[in-house]
C-alpha cells in the first residue's frame, strides 16, 4: 500500500515536470534546468561519496572533463558539442579509473585531500596547456536553440531521470549492497569476500560518468566554458558535497532533494536578497551539518519522532 | 592430507613474534578449539589464515591448495568465513542487509540473496531482528549476526573469534547450541575462545598456545589437566601448588 | 649564480612564512584528527583585524600581531567549543561531518568579511614596505626577512611550549591517544578547544606577516590553505619540526619551479609533492626525522 502510494506520488511529480514548464517564464525554466543539472551532479557524487563512503573533494574534475569532452571536439574539429554528451562522460570515466586505482589506496581524509590536490592540478593544467585547451580563454560555441530554453530543459530532465534510474538500479543490486558494505566497514567487507578496491572502481565509473554528463549538459546550455568555472574547487566540487549533505547522503531521494533545494535556493536567494544570499546559504549549511548531520532525508525519522513526541505532550496537556 | 593444514606459520610485528611456528591440522567436520592467554597470538593466527596479515614464513593449505598470496576476499570465496573478536557490524545497515551483503558472494540477484539471507537468519534464530539497524543490536545478537552473515557466504570452514566473550551464561549456552548446529550441517569450525566452559564443551580437539608457540594439544579433558596449560593460565606458583 | 641565490633565498623566506601557517593546521590535525578547512578563512579574519588596527589605531602590523593573535585565539576557541566540537562523535553517513562543518564555517566567515569589507582589494603601506636590501647582486625585501624571523621565532616557541610545559605535554598526549589522555586526568575537550585556538592564532600570525607584502581580499586564503595541507602531509600531522622543514621544502620547490620552469607551474610542483608523499610516504617527514 505504502509502496503503491509512493509510485503514485512519483508518477504525478514526473507528469508535473513534463507538463508545467511550457507555461512558465524563461527565468523559471532556467532555474529548473540548473535544478536538474544539480540533481544529476549530486546523484553522481553520492554514488562514490554517500554510498561507497569515499568522500571526494574533487568531483569538479569529472564535471570539467565532461564539459571539455564536447568542448575539445568543437575546438579542434568543429564537431557539434552535442557529441560531448557521449565524449564528456567517457573522458571523465577514462580519467576517473586511473585516479581511483592510485587514490583508493588512501583511506578517509587522505583520499579527500588527494582528490582536492588533483582538482587543483587539473585546473592549472587546463589553464596553461594553451594549444590543447585554449587556456584561460576557454571555449565558446554557438547554442543550438539560441535563447530558447525549453529544449534544454527537457534534455536536462531526461539526464536527471537517467541518473535517478541508474542510482535506483545500483541500490537494488549486489553493487549497491557492496558499496554500502565498503562504506560501513572495509575490513568486514573484505572478510565477506568483497574485493573492496575493485568495487570502489566500480563505484567510480558511474559516479564520474554521471557527473561528466552534467558537465556536458552545462557545456551545451551555457555554451562557453573556462577552466576556472568548470574545474572550480568551491563552486563545483564543494557545492556538490553541500548539496548532497542538505538532502541526505547515501539514499536515492536525498541527493535529488538536496540538488533541487541547493540550485533552487541559490537562485531564489540571489534574486531576493542579492549580496548576502551566499552568506545566508553558508549559515544554512552550517546549521544543517550541526543539527541535521544526515540531511533532510536522513534525519527525517528523528525529526518525525520529535514532532510526534511534542504533539503527544501538547495533546495530553490540552 | 588434512582439511586445513597449518605448517610452521610465523608472523612478526616489529621485534615481536606474535605467531612463532604454529603447526596444526584440522579434520573435515571437526570443531577445533584454540586457547591461550591474552596476547598469545590466537587472533593473529586467524588473521594469517585469511591473509589479513600475511605470514612471514610457513604455509597454510586448505583442501590441498596453498593460501599463499591469496587476498582476504578471495579466501572467503574459497570457502573460509570468519567473525571478528571485536564485532564489525555494517552499522547503518539493517540486520537483513548485513546478511544479504554476505549472501551476494554466491548469489547474484536480489531475490536469491534475500532468500539465502533469510534462511541464514532463521538458522541463527535472528529473524525477529531482521529490520533493526545492526548498530542498535545488543552484543549477543551482534555476534549472532556476524555468524549469520558469514554463513550466508556458504563457507566450508568457519573461523570464530571469541564468540562467547561478553555474553552471559544463558547466551553462552545458546551460542554453543548454534555452533553444534553449524557443525551438523557439515561446516568445519576453528574456534578461538577464552571462556573455558564454552571451548571445553564444544571442541573435538584443542590446542593451547602461549607467546606464539604451541604448549599443548589434545582432547578437551587432556588439555584441562595439562600442567603447562595450567601454568600458562594461572601462573607458576599455582601450578606448583596443584 | 645570482639567479640561483635569489631563487634560493626567496624560497627559504617564503617557506618560513608558510611554515607558521601550516604549523597551526598540523597542530589541530594532530589533536583532532580532522582536516580543518576553516583554517585559511580564520587566517584571513586575522588579516582584516590587522587592517582595522592599522587604519584606525595606526598600529604597525608587527605591533598589531599580538592583539590580533589574542583575538583569533578567542574566536578559534569559541568556534571549536560551540560549533565544531559539538559534532564530534556524532555518527553520520558521511564520515567527515566535522570536516564539512569547518568547510561551511570557512565559507560563512568569508562571506561575513565580504559583506563588511566588500570584495575590493585592500593594501596597506606601513613602514618598511617596499624596502630592499641588496646583497651580492640579490635583492631581499625587508618585510619577507622580518616575516621569516617572526615565523621562526614562533615555531621555536611552540616547539619549546610543547616539549617543556605541562599544558604543551597535555596537548601532545591528547594528540597521541585521546582516550589514554582522558584516563590520565586530562580534560581532552578543553585541550582540544585550546589547541584549536592556538592553531588559529598561529595562522593569524602568518596572515599578519603577509600584510605588508600582498593585497588583501576575502578569498586571499585559498592558496594558503592548500599550502598548509601540503606542508602538513609533507611534515606529518602534529609535528612542529616536520611543519618547518615541510614549509621550507615547499617554499624552495615553488621558488625553483617558478624560476626555472615557469611561474604558472610553481603551484603544481607543490601538489605533485603532496600526492607523492600521500602515496609513498604516509606519515610524512615525521616518519624519517622521528618527532
Amino acid at each position: 500500500m505504502e509502496k503503491k502510494r509512493q509510485w503514485l506520488i512519483l508518477a504525478m511529480l514526473g507528469i508535473l515536470c513534463i507538463v508545467v514548464p511550457p507555461f512558465m517564464g524563461t527565468y523559471a525554466v532556467h532555474v529548473l534546468i540548473l535544478v536538474m543539472m544539480w540533481i544529476t551532479m549530486a546523484l553522481g557524487w553520492d554514488i562514490l561519496g554517500g554510498k561507497t563512503g569515499q568522500i571526494s573533494f574533487g568531483h569538479a574534475i569529472f564535471f570539467g572533463l565532461g564539459a571539455y569532452g564536447g568542448g575539445l571536439l568543437f575546438l579542434h574539429w568543429n564537431i557539434t558539442p552535442w557529441w560531448g554528451m557521449a565524449a564528456g562522460p567517457v573522458l571523465a570515466i577514462i580519467v576517473g579509473i586511473p585516479i581511483g586505482l592510485v587514490c583508493f589506496r588512501l583511506r578517509g581524509p587522505y583520499f579527500a585531500l588527494a582528490m582536492l590536490a588533483l582538482n587543483e592540478i587539473i585546473a592549472i593544467v587546463f589553464t596553461n596547456l594553451d594549444t590543447l585547451t585554449n587556456g584561460a580563454t576557454g571555449i565558446d560555441c554557438a547554442r543550438t536553440w539560441g535563447a530558447e530554453k525549453l529544449p534544454y530543459y527537457y534534455i536536462a530532465l531526461v539526464i536527471a531521470a537517467f541518473a535517478i534510474f541508474v542510482t535506483y538500479r545500483i541500490q537494488n543490486s549486489k553493487y549497491g549492497y557492496y558499496f554500502v558494505s565498503i562504506r560501513e566497514d572495509q575490513d568486514a567487507a573484505e572478510a565477506l569476500g568483497i574485493p573492496t578496491t575493485r568495487y570502489k572502481i566500480y563505484a567510480m565509473i558511474p559516479s564520474a560518468g554521471i557527473t561528466g554528463l552534467a558537465g556536458a549538459l552545462y557545456m551545451n546550455y551555457i555554451s562557453s566554458i573556462y577552466p576556472e568555472t568548470v574545474f572550480a574547487l568551491e563552486a563545483i566540487s564543494i557545492f556538490m558535497i553541500l548539496a548532497v549533505l542538505i538532502g541526505g547522503a547515501g539514499s536515492l531521494w536525498g541527493p535529488v532533494l538536496g540538488g533541487a533545494i541547493f540550485a533552487g535556493l541559490d537562485e531564489i536567494l540571489r534574486a531576493t536578497i542579492g549580496p548576502i544570499s551566499f552568506l545566508v546559504f553558508a549559515v544554512i549549511a552550517v546549521l544543517i551539518i550541526m543539527f541535521m548531520p544526515d540531511g533532510i532525508i536522513g534525519s527525517w525519522p528523528k525529526v518525525r519522532a520529535y514532532l510526534r513526541r511534542r504533539k503527544l505532550t501538547t495533546g495530553s496537556e490540552g | 592430507m588434512a582439511y586445513l593444514d597449518i605448517n610452521g606459520v610465523v608472523r612478526k610485528f616489529g621485534g615481536l613474534t606474535a605467531v612463532n611456528g604454529i603447526t596444526l591440522a584440522i579434520e573435515k567436520g571437526a570443531i577445533f578449539g584454540l586457547i591461550g592467554p591474552n596476547g598469545s597470538g590466537k587472533t593473529t593466527l586467524f588473521n594469517c589464515i585469511n591473509n589479513y596479515y600475511p605470514p612471514h614464513s610457513g604455509d597454510i593449505v586448505f583442501k590441498g591448495k596453498s593460501l599463499k598470496g591469496i587476498s582476504s576476499h578471495e579466501i572467503c570465496k574459497l570457502g573460509i568465513g570468519r567473525t571478528f573478536q571485536i564485532v564489525k557490524p555494517l552499522r547503518r545497515m539493517t540486520v537483513l542487509d548485513n546478511v544479504m551483503s554476505g549472501a551476494f558472494l554466491r548469489k547474484n540477484s536480489l531475490n536469491e540473496a534475500r532468500d539465502k539471507a533469510l534462511e541464514s537468519l532463521d538458522f541463527c534464530e535472528l529473524t525477529h531482528r531482521k529490520d533493526m539497524l545492526a548498530k542498535d543490536l545488543p552484543i549477543a545478537d551482534k555476534k549472532r549476526m556476524e555468524i549469520s552473515r558469514s554463513l550466508a557466504t556458504e563457507p566450508e570452514l568457519l573461523l570464530l573469534d571469541e564468540t562467547a566473550a561478553g555474553l552471559n551464561p544463558r547466551e553462552i549456552d545458546g551460542a554453543m547450541k548454534l555452533i553444534r548446529k553449524i557443525q551438523d550441517t557439515g561446516i568445519t569450525c576453528l574456534v578461538v575462545e577464552h571462556v573455558m566452559k564454552f571451548v571445553m564443551g564444544i571442541s573435538d580437539r584443542i590446542m593451547c598456545i602461549n607467546f606464539g608457540r604451541e604448549i599443548a594439544k589434545g582432547k578437551p579433558e587432556e588439555i584441562a589437566n595439562h600442567p603447562e596449560v595450567i601454568k600458562a593460565y594461572l601462573g607458576e606458583e599455582y601450578a606448583k601448588g596443584q | 649564480m645570482a639567479l640561483f641565490g635569489q631563487t634560493f633565498i626567496t624560497g627559504v623566506l617564503m617557506g618560513g612564512i608558510y611554515a607558521i601557517i601550516a604549523i597551526g593546521m598540523t597542530l589541530v590535525m594532530g589533536v583532532m584528527k580532522i582536516i580543518n578547512l576553516a583554517h585559511g578563512a580564520l587566517m584571513m579574519v586575522g588579516m582584516y583585524i590587522c587592517l582595522v588596527l592599522f587604519e584606525h589605531a595606526g598600529l604597525h602590523p608587527y605591533v598589531a600581531l599580538i592583539p590580533t593573535m589574542i583575538a583569533l585565539f578567542i574566536i578559534g576557541y569559541l568556534l571549536q567549543k560551540y560549533s565544531i566540537g559539538r559534532v564530534s562523535g556524532v555518527e553520520t553517513i558521511i564520515p567527515e561531518s566535522q570536516v564539512l562543518l569547518t568547510l561551511a564555517l570557512g565559507l560563512a566567515i568569508t562571506e561575513v568579511i565580504r559583506v563588511i569589507f566588500t570584495s575590493n582589494y585592500q593594501i596597506i603601506h606601513p613602514a618598511l614596505t617596499g624596502e630592499y636590501w641588496h646583497l651580492a647582486g640579490m635583492t631581499i625585501e625587508i618585510p619577507y626577512l622580518i616575516g621569516f624571523v617572526i615565523a621562526t621565532i614562533f615555531v621555536a616557541l611552540l616547539h619549546f611550549f610543547l616539549a617543556r610545559t605541562d599544558l604543551g605535554q597535555s596537548v601532545i598526549a591528547t594528540s597521541q591517544d585521546k582516550d589514554a589522555a582522558v584516563y590520565m586526568g586530562i580534560n581532552a575537550e578543553r585541550i582540544t578547544n585550546f589547541t584549536f585556538g592556538l592553531g588559529t592564532a598561529l595562522a593569524a600570525a602568518g596572515g599578519v606577516i603577509l600584510m605588508p607584502l600582498f593585497y588583501l581580499y576575502p578569498h586571499v586564503w585559498h592558496p594558503y590553505l592548500m599550502k598548509a595541507f601540503v606542508i602538513t602531509i609533507l611534515g606529518g600531522m602534529g609535528s612542529t619540526v616536520g611543519a618547518l622543514s615541510g614549509g621550507l621544502i615547499l617554499g624552495l620547490a615553488e621558488s625553483f619551479g617558478s624560476t626555472y620552469w615557469g611561474p604558472q607551474w610553481g603551484e603544481v610542483i607543490g601538489f605533485i609533492i603532496f600526492l607523492l608523499i600521500l602515496l609513498f610516504l604516509p606519515g610524512g617527514l615525521k616518519r624519517i626525522i622521528g618527532r
